[in-house]
């Protein structure tokens, strides 16, 4: 872990540290929200991570989305909403390049990663996806043991680590999820709940101690008391990681994130096939209360989606 | 109490009760059973009369002696070596083969390009060629053109192209059965595809391709057709010492005894025949079981 091109090697992260609230190690369930008490969010992003300008990807000749533009900024939370259809998962999985697995998937503009480009020639997706991770909708341990799932990535990446032991306890901890199986960890990681896989799979992910953390609607298959003790750990995660959330859920993105995107579809009138188009990206606290376009205020205000 | 007002439930319309739908139902379900008993008793009274015909030389000589001009000398032990050998030697080239070929088809190959369709599509065509071609193919190329000759090898390859398809196809759909959540939260954390393969897709697929290889194996070892057009050796008084041994194995056998105009070689076709079922029997129990050690819930 010490590793000095490890991008948590910065020395904000003690600062982060100290913030932590001290109940950390009981995570509170519904009603406490504690992305929302008295944060104030900068008009931009203070240090952009990715950043994607003008942005269509494509399945074969099909636009899935286009549109966008959006800064995703260091330790912040930035949530992807819209209907069904509207290409936010589209989008999320273009920015670890999951999509290349796609046969025809291909896109125009540019997205870069800490001023490189994501798309460039001597780019190894590889690479790209230890820095940038990603947790999917439905939680997916592997079958393997606890322990195995949450040291499978820095295993396979090859990772230095002194003690795995440790690092294994590390991400756990910081997925809420230590307390629940430390005296379990070489049990099979589907004898856990739907949450508690979900939160090992997030522990996962900060296993090989990305920079960014993609969530393709973590919570959807998930009870509020899971979803809940996501969404805190989320908070938790976000002093430390650049995290980007496709929710559904337009309550969780206004509880959470710093930053909204919202996406809606569009009937493409010469083909009439529907595509996405990311309308609008501001503060949530803006996005939620004065919306600059009519789309954004119909659907946040429940006239559709 | 008055006798106009009905109980809500009983007029037409509201009512649940019908004899109709379980007869339907039960002639249905008769029917069916009636197929599947088709089925079993044909396969019944072949294994009865095989065991009636087989029962005076069902004993050790029929293992432990070679071919005989006499009946009552002869046995199949030439017979049973050769098969294991020759399945043996199958095995050992198809696994690799197919289990190689079935990853690029399915982990790698890009299925929008022409090229990788049309291996697909000739895969599946190979797979419904009749096994008397292969033979042709054997004797031809393998046989003369590479001068392998009436060997254990030429044999076995031929056997290979024989079940190669099919080892294929299944090992393919044991693939396709892993759920994609798997490869891609595998990928998704940074490891590579072929990291990929060896630590998920192929150990979750064991069972499914396990079994389809010794279905596929079972297969081959009852082939007669493409070894008998490789030379059509029956007479074999000694077992093979290695693969560029000459062989026979039982189909071969079994054919040759049963076209021999004495009773006793009759007889002892039917014993051979029960040997080659127990033998099928065994590869068969190895699949079932080797599938219920493996068998995953997702």
């Amino acid at each position: 872990m010490s590793d000095a091109d490890e991008p948590m090697a910065d020395p904000s992260h003690e600062l982060a540290d100290q913030d932590r609230p001290a109940a950390a190690e009981a995570p509170p369930l519904a009603g406490r929200i504690p992305r929302a008490t008295g944060r104030t969010v900068p008009d931009a992003p203070e240090e952009i991570v990715i950043n994607v300008a003008d942005v269509a990807i494509y399945y074969g000749s099909f636009c899935a989305v286009g549109g966008l533009t959006v800064q995703f900024g260091r330790r912040e939370i930035t949530a992807l909403i819209g209907p069904s259809g509207c290409g936010k998962s589209t989008a999320l999985r273009a920015f670890n390049r999951m999509n290349d697995l796609i046969p025809g998937a291909r896109l125009t503009g540019s997205v870069s990663y800490r001023g490189q480009d994501l798309y460039g020639p001597r780019v190894d997706p590889i690479t790209v996806r230890r820095r940038i991770g990603m947790v999917f909708q439905k939680p997916n341990p592997f079958p393997k043991s606890i322990y195995d799932n949450v040291a499978y990535g820095p295993r396979v990446t090859g990772m230095k680590v002194p003690n795995m032991d440790d690092v294994v306890e590390e991400a756990l901890t910081s997925a809420a999820l230590w307390d629940e199986v430390k005296d379990k960890l070489r049990q099979h990681a589907f004898g856990l709940s739907g949450g508690q896989q979900q939160r090992l799979c997030i522990a996962r992910t900060i296993a090989v101690r990305p920079d960014v953390v993609l969530m393709d609607e973590p919570c959807s298959a998930l009870d509020p008391i899971s979803t809940a003790k996501i969404e805190y750990m989320m908070t938790e995660l976000a002093d430390e990681y650049t995290i980007i959330i496709v929710t559904h859920n337009m309550q969780q993105a206004a509880r959470i994130s710093d930053r909204t995107a919202f996406f809606t579809t569009e009937v493409d009138d010469a083909t009439g096939r529907r595509s996405g188009l990311m309308v609008e990206f501001d503060r949530t606290a803006k996005i939620f209360s004065t919306p600059s376009d009519q789309r954004t205020e119909d659907y946040i205000s429940g006239k559709f989606g | 109490m008055t006798a106009e007002v009905e109980p809500p439930g009983r007029s037409v319309e509201y009512q649940i009760e019908t004899v109709r739908g379980s007869i339907r139902d039960a002639t249905f379900r008769l029917a069916m059973f009636f197929s599947i008993g088709v089925a079993i008793a044909a396969l019944g009274t072949l294994l009865v009369q095989v065991f009636v015909d087989a029962l005076p030389r069902l004993n050790l000589d029929l293992l432990t002696q070679f071919p005989a001009s006499l009946p009552a000398l002869a046995g199949a032990r030439s017979a049973i070596i050769g098969s294991i050998w020759v399945i043996g030697a199958t095995a050992l080239f198809t696994i690799p083969l197919g289990v190689a070929a079935a990853i690029y088809m399915e982990v790698f190959a890009d299925p929008r390009r022409w090229y990788n369709r049309m291996i697909e599509v000739n895969i599946q065509n190979l797979a419904a060629v009749p096994s008397i071609v292969y033979g042709i193919l054997g004797l031809g190329l393998l046989a003369r053109a590479a001068h392998l000759g009436q060997t254990v090898l030429t044999a076995a390859l031929t056997l290979t192209l024989l079940v190669l398809p099919v080892v294929i196809i299944v090992s393919r759909e044991a693939m396709r059965a892993i759920p994609s959540s798997i490869r891609d939260a595998s990928l998704a954390l940074g490891a590579t595809e072929q990291q990929t393969v060896w630590r998920h897709t192929l150990p979750l697929a064991v069972p499914g391709i396990a079994t389809g290889i010794i279905l596929a194996l079972s297969r081959a070892i009852g082939e007669a057709a493409p070894l008998l057009l490789l030379g059509g050796l029956a007479y074999v008084t000694f077992t093979p010492t290695g693969l560029d041994s000459r062989f026979t194995v039982l189909p071969i056998q079994i054919f040759n005894w049963v076209s021999r105009p004495q009773e006793e070689f009759r007889t002892l076709a039917a014993a051979a025949i029960v040997v080659l079922l127990a033998l099928l029997l065994v590869m068969n129990s190895i699949a079932i079981l080797i599938r219920n050690h493996y068998r995953r819930t997702w």
